[in-house]
């Protein structure tokens, strides 16, 4: 392996897209303008579930304007399928159509598209749109999905359930439970969130009719998925599609599956004749894009009079809403946490059942950490209140049960490469002990005030390649991903990469990576990503792969040309291969120190190449790919949270947050830690602020922020991040993961520090999110309100 | 997210603008800063078929003028500009406003011809006895602040009718005004305001429109503790309950607030 750290690697340069985005310079879907371009919007159910009985549009067609109005009846689309291989016992397909034809299932629904003139038009005409419904009593809650003779959201899904897989069950498990000396159990729900990029989706599509191509630009984190779901549903080749990615506004999950808008989008602009824009406004964004996260739990634990977990025995039920989506399925929140839950403890005897049910609102798919929140939240509150069962420290206990040889195979058949599980852990407390929390808490207590420590210890599997992503049974397989590179007559290197930054900086952490193995500037290595016609294949970002996967494909492309570079230059010196290296943008003998320039050997071998050797091909370019073999590799982290709940009000003011990270060679610390701060923020967000929720009628809460309530700047204290650093064996840079982490340790570290402080009441918190109304009741059982 | 169509007028001064809207109709809307009436629109809660914007009305509406204790803030103001203007009480309610866009654009006026019973300006005025000088097609009148809100986001405006200046009597040097939401920004759950000097209390978000609570200033009348008067305003409301909280809840907030504004005030 070649050297991992150099002047790049591990350096915090400064973010290359800054420059453009901090000025407005950036180019987003919505700055896009192409002449004679339609604007979009969708006519969309306004009721949960039912049939539709009629769609008059002629009134909308009437509006001043508006140029075109298709259902699924005007436009010849396929439906999205997203399949598991596994039996029907365990997987139930779920075909989603793009606009809904007969049934609809959730408010928001798509049942139409209207093309105007400009985007206030093609608004008068959704609302001229007429729709007669047959409506049926709608499946708003896991609950309901699952009672005795519910109705079927699905005729094909018996009792509304999607995917039940009973991944692990130990033989004995029932005894070992049963005489167990210290048996504890969390139920536990989590709320309904939206993964909310602050870019709503958005697509322009055009066809080119020189390039005989339907153009796709749009806001995904995953093109060429995107490009073979349009080409799969209208029938096109996949060379007739064509997936151009500009700048974007986050992700977070909701962008790495494909939306049926999308499709529309690209259906209708080629009946239409002109180019098509959609962008989403807030409204749909919230209620009828893609959701997440709402999960319920039913875990007992089993611990020897040590504290040591004997045995770990797991219910879990996810709401997915009413459809599979694609690539991913609706068992991605229900494996994820059956595979994960043991996390970073050793587990002797697991039993997990994981279920994906289906109801009557908006689908789900992944939200940065993917069921890790939850699984992590659960399992430190297990860990918990065994501690207070036993009576044992909390951290105490914790450090009994954590894995500390590596490599380390799991119950759950994952085999775990070296992490700073036990040092991450210890430093967070050390951190904490050292300001003073511990002595603050003891006299806020004694002068009763409220103030609790929590704490959160967990790993996360980053890297996941196609032997990962197969043994979930996914139809399509995301794993491996690709690199090209090519120097030109400047000396410089363009790289294609095959990933997708939304956000992550990957123009800058890539170049680094590039600019290492060549010894160029960073400034002379431009990354180009999001162009379907410019790599052969990728999938993408999302699942914390890009560093790690991308990186290494891109680390190799770069090696690749290097020895390319060397093979030239060794035969224009006249000397053999071993004796001669790259330094400093040149290839120089290493006997005698003759050197020449990138410029030197580009020119050669664009522009003399009658001077290569006999057998070379003229050019400097490469490619590479690059995938994981095993089950990843795994960041780690502790987070600590020091929390003062207010009596009067029951607010729960956040004093302190430390996160003592480890994601092995962290190729930008600057921007692992934005990585990490952006994260906890939206695992706070999970933790004590964000839910959607339906009433009866299967009407979503919130249509804008007044009602789903972000936590904004004002809510999310200073944060702390502490660096470890196990380098990962088999990444070409050394680096794991570091883009969910964050979301995934803070809320069971805020849950732990509020039950802390709640301990005098007695009360215990497992539900997020924690509203101050809670807390308040909570407080006012032991009668203080103020 | 589009507002309906509509038709657009800039106001070149108050009476013409008053004529404007008479001649329009019901259907004709002023729009000042628009930070509430804009995004009802884009909702299409509200569909106005004609807007007559009173933003170039500055020179008339937008000023701050102190007479002794007694200030005449102009309906155009902005919350930013009364919250930097050093009027004490009325700057420092005005960072619990939204944002800083948001005051930035947001007008005095606005605020009290909205009527939401959450807002800082209705609690204020109410507390400190203002005056609301409008202007209609009949001349000028004063309306009472205590007889300006009529209930949900109703005030006793007549369509037509134009506020031009808020009269504050005093500047509440023994008040107060605090506010519990969520998040930073937030309308509030329950907002409370408190003035010593008078033995005013007022609430918002305990009824459809921001209210006196007598009985908790009877306490305060009589020398009462702010406990007592904390406790007195807490028993004598009947708060809805919403998603933002539960009626019990916003007793609790009540309790808190009444308790916290007189501390503040007196301090």
């Amino acid at each position: 392996m070649t050297e991992r750290r150099g002047t790049w690697v591990g350096s915090s340069v400064g973010r290359r897209e800054d420059p453009r985005l901090l000025t407005g310079q950036g180019r987003f879907v919505d700055d896009i303008h192409l002449p004679q371009m339609l604007h979009a919007q969708f006519v969309r159910s306004t009721i949960a579930a039912g049939t539709v009985v009629s769609i008059d549009l002629s009134a909308t067609l009437a509006v001043p304007g508006v140029v075109a109005a298709y259902t699924a009846a005007d436009l010849d689309m396929g439906d999205i399928t997203a399949i598991l291989d596994r039996p029907a016992s365990e997987f139930v397909q779920t075909d989603m159509p793009v606009l809904a034809r007969d049934r609809v299932r959730y408010v928001g629904e798509p049942l139409a598209i209207v093309l105007a003139e400009d985007p206030y038009a093609v608004e008068d005409g959704l609302e001229a749109a007429r729709v007669t419904y047959d409506a049926d009593a709608p499946v708003v809650s896991d609950e309901v999905a699952m009672a005795p003779g519910a109705p079927l959201v699905h005729e094909a899904a018996t009792g509304n359930v999607l995917v039940d897989v009973s991944m692990f069950a130990t033989e004995g498990i029932d005894r070992i439970i049963d005489e167990a000396p210290c048996v504890v159990r969390v139920r536990a729900k989590t709320g309904r969130q939206n993964a909310l990029p602050l870019e709503t989706r958005g697509v322009v599509a055009s066809w080119d009719a020189r390039d005989e191509q339907l153009l796709v630009q749009t806001c995904t984190q995953v093109p060429h998925q995107v490009r073979t779901v349009m080409a799969g549903c209208l029938g096109l080749a996949e060379r007739s599609v064509r997936v151009l990615v500009p700048d974007m506004g986050g992700g977070f999950g909701l962008k790495c599956v494909v939306g049926r808008e999308e499709i529309a989008v690209g259906a209708a602009c080629l009946k239409a004749g002109r180019p098509v824009k959609w962008i989403e406004d807030r409204r749909d964004a919230l209620t009828a894009s893609f959701l997440a996260r709402e999960q319920r739990y039913d875990v007992r634990a089993a611990f020897d009079g040590d504290g040591r977990l004997l045995a770990l025995d797991a219910d879990i039920v996810c709401d997915m809403g009413a459809y599979s989506c694609y690539p991913f399925t609706a068992g991605i929140e229900p494996l994820m946490a059956s595979a994960e839950l043991p996390g970073v403890y050793k587990v002797p005897a697991y039993r997990v059942r994981g279920r994906a049910v289906t109801t009557n609102k908006a689908p789900t798919a992944p939200y940065r950490g993917v069921s890790r929140p939850q699984i992590v939240m659960v399992m430190e509150r297990l860990f918990e209140r065994a501690a207070r069962e036993l009576d044992m420290d909390p951290v105490e206990i914790r450090r009994r049960n954590l894995i500390t040889e590596f490599p380390y195979t799991g119950i759950n058949d994952v085999t775990y490469d070296p992490g700073s599980y036990l040092e991450s852990l210890d430093l967070c407390e050390r951190v904490l002990k050292d300001e003073g929390w511990y002595e603050r808490r003891g006299a806020a207590r004694s002068s009763g005030r409220f103030i609790g420590i929590g704490y959160s210890c967990f790993s996360e599997r980053t890297g996941y390649g196609s032997a990962a992503f197969a043994k979930r049974k996914m139809a399509v397989v995301p794993g491996f991903d690709m690199a090209e590179i090519r120097m030109d007559l400047s000396g410089g290197v363009t790289v294609t990469t095959g990933t997708m930054s939304h956000g992550q900086s990957h123009e800058t952490t890539l170049a680094q990576i590039v600019a290492d193995r060549l010894g160029l500037d960073i400034a002379e290595v431009k990354i180009h990503q999001g162009d379907t016609d410019r790599i052969t294949y990728g999938f993408g970002t999302f699942a914390s792969r890009s560093a790690t996967i991308g990186g290494s494909a891109v680390a190799r492309a770069a090696t690749a040309l290097g020895e390319r570079l060397l093979a030239l230059g060794a035969h224009l010196l006249e000397t053999t291969y071993d004796n001669v290296e790259l330094d400093a943008r040149r290839v120089r003998r290493r006997d005698d120190g003759r050197a020449l320039s990138f410029e030197e050997l580009a020119d050669v071998a664009y522009l003399k190449a009658h001077l290569l050797p006999k057998d070379a091909e003229p050019g400097l370019t490469a490619s590479a790919t690059f995938d994981v073999h095993g089950d990843g590799t795994f960041s780690n982290a502790a987070h600590g949270a020091v929390v003062e709940l207010h009596p009067g009000t029951g607010q729960i003011e956040i004093l302190r947050y430390v996160c003592v990270e480890d994601c092995g060679v962290a190729i930008n610390p600057q921007v692992v830690e934005g990585q990490a701060r952006g994260g906890i923020a939206q695992g706070i967000a999970g933790a004590l602020f964000e839910e959607i929720t339906y009433d009866e009628q299967g009407e979503p809460s919130c249509a804008s922020f007044i009602d789903y309530k972000v936590p904004t700047a004002g809510e999310i204290p200073d944060i702390s991040v502490h660096h470890l650093e196990t380098p990962c064996a088999f990444t070409e840079s050394g680096a794991k993961g570091a883009g969910e982490g964050g979301t995934i340790g803070a809320p069971a570290a805020v849950l732990n520090a509020v039950n802390d402080a709640l301990r005098p009441t007695g009360v215990e918190l497992d539900d997020t999110p924690i509203r101050p109304e809670t807390v308040q009741r909570a407080l006012a059982t032991i009668g203080v309100f103020a | 997210m589009k507002p309906a169509p509509f038709t657009y007028h800039r106001a070149r001064d108050v009476a013409g603008a008053i004529d404007l809207v008479a001649e329009l109709g019901p259907d004709a809307k002023y729009i000042a800063g628009g930070q509430s009436l804009v995004a009802m629109m884009n909702f299409r809660l509200a569909r106005p078929s004609h807007l007559v914007d009173l933003g170039g009305l500055w020179s008339e509406l937008a000023h701050v003028r102190r007479d002794g204790d007694s200030v005449r803030i102009g309906a155009l103001t902005t919350h930013h500009e009364v919250e930097t203007a050093g009027l004490g009480l009325l700057s420092e309610a005005m960072e619990w406003i939204g944002h800083l866009p948001i005051r930035t654009r947001g007008t005095a006026g606005g605020s009290l011809a909205h009527g939401d019973a959450t807002a800082e300006w209705c609690l204020l005025a109410l507390l400190l006895d203002a005056e609301i000088i409008v202007q209609g097609p009949e001349g000028r009148r004063t309306i009472p602040a205590a007889e300006l809100f009529l209930g949900f986001f109703t005030t006793t405006l007549e369509p037509e009718e134009i506020i031009l200046e808020i009269v504050f009597p005093r500047s509440g040097r023994r008040a107060a005004l605090t506010e519990f939401a969520e998040r930073r920004g937030d309308f509030a759950t329950v907002v409370a305001a408190v003035d010593l000097e008078t033995s005013a209390v007022v609430l918002g978000g305990v009824a459809p429109a921001p209210v006196r609570v007598p009985e908790a200033e009877a306490v305060l009348a009589s020398g009462g503790s702010f406990a007592d008067c904390a406790e007195a305003a807490a028993a004598a409301i009947d708060p809805p309950g919403d998603a933002n909280g539960s009626a019990e809840y916003r007793r609790v907030l009540t309790r808190t607030l009444v308790a916290r504004a007189c501390e503040e005030a007196q301090s």
